[in-house]
């Protein structure tokens, strides 16, 4: 590895990773590769296929007969063994870690089945029968509130689940006395920063002790500790959580990981076993978690400059289907800075929470940022668009100045330092946007379609633990306790041999902290980075942590760096005044610089570092009196300015606040819509950067999820509540040939308010990108409404309109096509004709025989008849990547034998549920019979998420083996009727049935 | 080809990074499952299980191959290689040796399949442009990097260097 010169220190250098050798050779172990308990059980979960439905019963009798099944937990164990979740807002909502009597999204759990292997697990998910009775979906803003929508908790009554109004100022004044208003409605999508490891739990319950003890990669907040700990109904001394050294990444995801430990410990305390649980990329997509989506509709009064004097905020946050913990962090997280960088004094605010049948929310990567800002930010863009100004006159003029610092926000923010002005200035100077100009007007000249976008935003970072109380009234908040601060923890070591050792609670995701805290320490004693030891894999039961432990709201560089800085000077000192009576000098004059202890003015009179180490064990008793020798110190920092909301909801959200101005050249191809980002100049003032090669690939990753969020991201549901993006080649993440890369600068004016002076850097991007791309989009097409993600679709339909539907009529025959009738569903229609060799009523003979039905149908294992025709059937059906066994109903009516009849059906499986009907004619043909069908069919659950591309062909495979065994069957030696309901066959088999 | 009953664990020998290893795996067992379970050769991630993220590659007899698309009963007597067998007496290759001072890795969870398949390719293409690797790459979903180092530790390791187009 390289060796990293001591000299002037290692903070502020870019000093490639301690973690990096274990990651590049295979040894890292991440929380699936870490040794499990003999005994251990794996599980499956049993998901919802329905977005909304009562769960009328479970039966998993045959389930646990399938040899290596040891147990199936269903909502029974859970409410024996569990509480529901508490939830951050007063509300009848109830939300247990497996459903109890209803289901509120695809994907929610049902079912735990523990076995000997996970393979095994599957297979005897496909046993476990499920009865649910489908409740009307609630799926948009506006269904969510329209009073006459089903309610997703009774008890709530209504899908608004809160509301509150904020005014700071006199805005109406404001308002009045402006020259211009300026108004936009915005909707920010559902998407996830979706890590390449998905979530694992080893969960094991101690009867003797009553205590749970868990491992997983939860990446805090652990205030959710005690919220797992209550669901667990155990004190949080008896919920044990450790992490893995390694974890393959979060961006925030990894905290919704929390219901799971609740449902692993509840397993493994019903099976007295230990339990493992690693999750799959179709669960993580489909029921892990989602940012929020967020509509807005913002106000600007504004001054004939372009200043805005006042703002008017209407925000409405989609949490899902649970308010689940921390939410509304991401609605409540920005409150401080709901202005942004701008100096707008007078501001009203109007946030309400809704629920959906969709998954519930959570942290994602710049949380709450990329929303507020799209709508903040999208407004400014269109007040200079209105005003005929420039977009970055508009945003000159609005910029808190430098001179203002630190900046009391409207809405209670203290934005601590920086020069945002400058800034601006210099990204526009050394990220050429001249250039970019010049760049774009010829682009423009050629007829191109071309757009320069711009965003500038301040980016929070080290949460107030506080901040989500403004959700309530001050009043509730008076009852419940005030709540403020964002405590960090780090514990430093140094052993007899001069070792020294680091430990925090930060839980890393792959963000480098062992580097940055092994260069902070070796800093302070003097040290090669070498001799540092940085230990991340966490341990609620030895490590000291409090409620706002963990990896999120970028809390690492500001406050936990900056936490064992302050641990490990307190720790050098007092090593300075064990060596100081030996050398003879006062403590204050001793430096640690090169492994060494020494006077200042003298370099010779020194001691070695070990030695002084080894004093400290070997001989506390020949200490001065009063002195401690004990050579660790653990220190939990708050930083000053975390207050709990005042009576009139004025919050400092953050501890600090980076500043983010970005722009971007985009080029949109007139034809595929496709946008290609040109150029991208982003420039940050994150305060003082501890390790530049760390904060920029910080950026870079940032800036990437942004792309993808920007351009092709989105979490789709069918209007029923199917879930549409279960796979990789669904939800479209950006490769190495969408992601470019920025230009990136940096100014630094250290925060005043942390002990190193940084501030996040990783959020950032996710924040400022989505919208500078959605404006130099709007921009290049000089639209004034976008939408994102701005696929290619989206953006054709702005430059042609809307893409007619396909001609009546063009359906080629015997070839199935995706309906167009429920917009994003998985619809099926299809029609076709196959010439048998058989008569019309052999044909229909067979066709009504259940025996003869059963050996054409593909997969089909069992058709019984249960009443006048009418058919149970057990079908396994593959489609694509997924196999699943349908147990399906089906009718036959309007039979005009031997002419024509009618299938219908619906049935469900572990894939998921479906329901169609078809319509087949028999029609004389010389000798034999044409078969003509005509079937509509909707799938919903695992088998819309995952295999929706693959419907249509699966189709045209089943229909087609259907028609090749119907053909042998009838030109077979006994010349039998034709094949039946094949249409039924190959609907039963895609999920649908017929 | 045998049909190989389903039911029943099959022995599967094969030559891990140059030793002869042996496990038992069903029919329908995954390569990626058996070497991270049954060989204990943890260092193959599994991102997806569906083809898609390549976090599962390694070399099946020289040539990258995505481990969860492929069974492990189909390799018996076949050599395998994994990111385990790339460092030689614990020296790691110039190619990790350039995504360790580049930062072409943050969570890691990507890179051993990505140093699969630079391994397998690098060897067909020594000087790949910036846009063929980045063709190359796109077989392989990182959410950490945004890839711009990866590339850039490539570019250098191959003796190159980059000019982004963009800066
Ligand atoms: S795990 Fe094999 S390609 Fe994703
Ligand atoms: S380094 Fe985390 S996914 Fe690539």
């Amino acid at each position: 590895m390289t060796a990293i010169p001591t000299q002037h220190g290692y903070v502020g250098r870019p000093v490639p990773r301690v973690e990096d050798a274990a990651l590049l050779t295979g040894s890292a172990r991440y929380a699936d590769d870490l040794p499990v308990k003999p005994g251990t059980l794996h599980a499956a979960i049993l998901r919802s296929p329905h977005a909304h439905a009562e769960l009328l019963g479970i039966d998993t009798a045959a389930a646990r007969t399938v040899p290596g099944v040891a147990a199936v937990i269903t909502g029974e164990e859970a409410k024996r063994f569990s509480s529901p979740f508490l939830v951050g807002v007063k509300a009848p909502m109830e939300h247990w870690c497996l459903a109890v009597d209803r289901v509120r999204y695809v994907g929610e759990p049902v079912a735990v089945v523990l076995a000997d292997s996970r393979y095994v697990a599957e297979d005897a998910l496909d046993r476990i029968g499920a009865r649910y009775r489908p409740l009307p979906p609630v799926m948009t803003f506006d269904q969510a509130f329209d009073a006459a929508s089903e309610p997703l908790h009774p008890a709530l009554g209504s899908n608004l689940v809160n509301r509150r109004d904020f005014t700071y100022g006199d805005v109406d004044g404001a308002f009045a006395a402006a020259n211009w208003r300026v108004s936009v409605e915005v909707e920010f999508p559902r998407n996830s920063c979706t890590p390449m490891e998905c979530f694992v739990v080893l969960a094991d319950f101690d009867a003797a002790e009553g205590g749970y003890e868990v491992l997983s990669n939860f990446s805090g907040p652990f205030a959710v500790h005690p919220v797992m700990a209550r669901a667990l109904k155990v004190p949080g001394s008896k919920l044990r959580l450790k992490s893995p050294p390694h974890s393959g990444g979060s961006f925030g995801n990894k905290q919704a990981v929390f219901p799971y430990i609740v449902l692993m410990g509840v397993c493994a305390r019903a099976t007295g076993r230990p339990v493992k649980w690693v999750e799959d990329r179709l669960e993580h997509l489909m029921a892990a978690t989602s940012a929020t989506a967020r509509r807005m509709a913002l106000e600007a009064a504004v001054a004939a400059d372009g200043r805005v004097l006042a703002l008017r905020m209407e925000q409405t946050e989609d949490c899902g289907a649970y308010l689940r913990a921390p939410e509304p962090a991401s609605l409540y997280r920005n409150h401080g800075n709901l202005t942004g960088a701008y100096d707008i004094p007078t501001l009203s605010v109007v946030n309400r929470i809704v629920l959906t049948n969709k998954t519930p929310t959570g942290l994602n990567r710049g949380f709450g940022g990329g929303q507020l800002y799209y709508g903040l930010e999208r407004l400014m863009h269109r007040v200079a668009v209105e005003l005929g100004l420039d977009p970055l006159d508009v945003i000159r003029r609005n910029l808190v100045p430098a001179a203002a610092m630190p900046h009391a926000t409207a809405s209670g923010g203290s934005l601590d330092s920086g020069d945002f002005h400058a800034c601006l200035e210099e990204a526009v100077e050394r990220g050429d946007l001249e250039g970019l100009k010049a760049k774009r007007d010829a682009a423009r000249a050629e007829g191109r379609l071309y757009g320069i976008g711009y965003a500038a935003v301040v980016e929070p970072s080290v949460s107030n633990m506080g901040y989500i109380t403004t959700v309530l009234t001050a009043e509730e908040r008076r009852k419940a306790g005030p709540k403020n601060g964002a405590q960090a923890s780090a514990t430093v070591a140094v052993d007899p041999t001069g070792g020294v050792s680091v430990s925090v609670e930060s839980v890393p995701q792959g963000q480098g902290h062992r580097t940055v805290l092994a260069q902070v320490a070796a800093d302070v004693f003097g040290l090669p980075m070498e001799q540092i030891t940085v230990v991340t894999d966490f341990d609620t039961a030895k490590d000291a942590w409090s409620i706002a432990a963990g990896n999120y709201s970028s809390r690492f560089a500001g406050a936990v760096a900056g936490t064992a800085h302050l641990a490990a000077t307190r720790l050098r000192d007092r090593m300075a005044r064990l060596a100081a009576p030996q050398l003879n000098v006062a403590a204050e004059e001793l430096v640690f610089a090169g492994g060494k202890v020494f006077a200042a003015g003298n370099p010779d009179n020194a001691l070695s570092f070990s030695r002084v180490a080894a004093a400290g064990h070997w001989s506390p008793g020949t200490l001065p009196d009063g002195q401690e020798a004990a050579l660790r110190e653990t220190v939990f920092w708050t930083p000053e300015p975390l207050k709990a909301p005042t009576d009139a909801d004025h919050i400092n959200s953050s501890a600090c606040y980076g500043f983010i101005i970005d722009f971007c050249g985009v080029e949109v191809d007139r034809d595929t819509g496709r946008v290609r980002i040109d150029r991208y100049v982003t420039m940050h003032d994150a305060g003082r950067i501890l390790n530049p090669l760390l904060a920029e690939g910080q950026i870079q990753g940032g800036f990437a999820h942004a792309v993808g969020a920007a351009l092709y991201e989105e979490y789709a549901y069918g209007d029923d509540g199917r879930f549409l993006s279960g796979t990789f080649a669904d939800y479209l993440v950006p490769t190495a040939c969408e992601v470019p890369v920025p230009v990136i600068l940096h100014r630094e004016s250290p925060s005043p308010v942390t002990p190193l002076g940084a501030k996040g850097v990783g959020e950032g991007n996710c924040m400022s990108t989505p919208v500078c791309l959605a404006n130099a989009v709007a921009d290049a097409l000089g639209v004034e409404t976008v939408t994102l993600p701005l696929t290619p679709h989206r953006v054709a339909a702005l430059i042609h309109g809307e893409e007619p539907p396909r001609p009546a009529g063009s359906t080629a025959p015997a070839r199935p096509a995706a309906a167009t009738g429920k917009p994003g569903g998985r619809g099926l229609t299809g029609e076709g004709s196959r010439a048998v060799p058989a008569t019309p009523e052999q044909v229909w003979a067979i066709l009504l025989d259940p025996k003869e039905l059963a050996a054409l149908l593909p997969g089909c294992e069992a058709l019984d008849l249960v009443g006048p025709n009418a058919y149970r059937a057990e079908v396994v059906v593959g489609v694509g990547p997924v196999r699943g066994r349908y147990v399906a109903e089906v009718a036959l009516s309007d039979l005009d034998p031997p002419n024509s009849l009618t299938l219908s059906g619906s049935g469900s499986s572990a894939l998921g549920t479906g329901r169609g009907s078809g319509h087949v004619t028999l029609e004389r043909h010389g000798d034999g019979t044409l078969v003509t069908y005509r079937y509509t069919a909707e799938v919903g659950g695992k088998v819309a998420a995952v295999g929706g591309r693959m419907l249509d062909s699966a189709a045209r495979l089943i229909i087609g083996q259907f028609f090749d065994k119907l053909i042998a069957r009838a030109g077979g030696p006994e010349a039998v009727p034709e094949r039946p309901s094949l249409l039924a066959r190959l609907l039963r088999l895609l999920g649908i049935r017929p | 080809m045998t049909a190989l009953a389903a039911g029943t664990r099959h022995p599967v020998t094969i030559t891990l990074n140059g030793q002869p290893r042996t496990g038992h795996a069903h029919p329908r067992t995954l390569l990626s499952d058996f070497l991270r379970h049954e060989l204990g050769a943890h260092s193959t991630r599994v991102g997806c299980e569906h083809g898609v993220c390549g976090a599962c590659t390694v070399r099946i007899d020289g040539v990258a191959q995505r481990a969860c698309l492929t069974l492990a009963v189909q390799v018996d007597g076949r050599r395998v290689d994994t990111v385990e067998g790339l460092a030689r007496e614990g020296r790691m290759t110039a190619l990790q040796d350039a995504f360790h001072r580049h930062h072409a890795l943050q969570c890691g969870f990507c890179t051993a399949g990505i140093l699969m398949s630079l391994a397998d390719w690098l060897v067909r293409v020594p000087k790949p442009t910036e846009a063929e690797l980045r063709d190359m790459l796109s077989g392989h979903l990182c959410r950490c990097t945004g890839y711009a180092a990866i590339v850039r530790a490539v570019m250098d390791v191959t003796g190159q260097t980059t000019e982004s187009v963009h800066v």
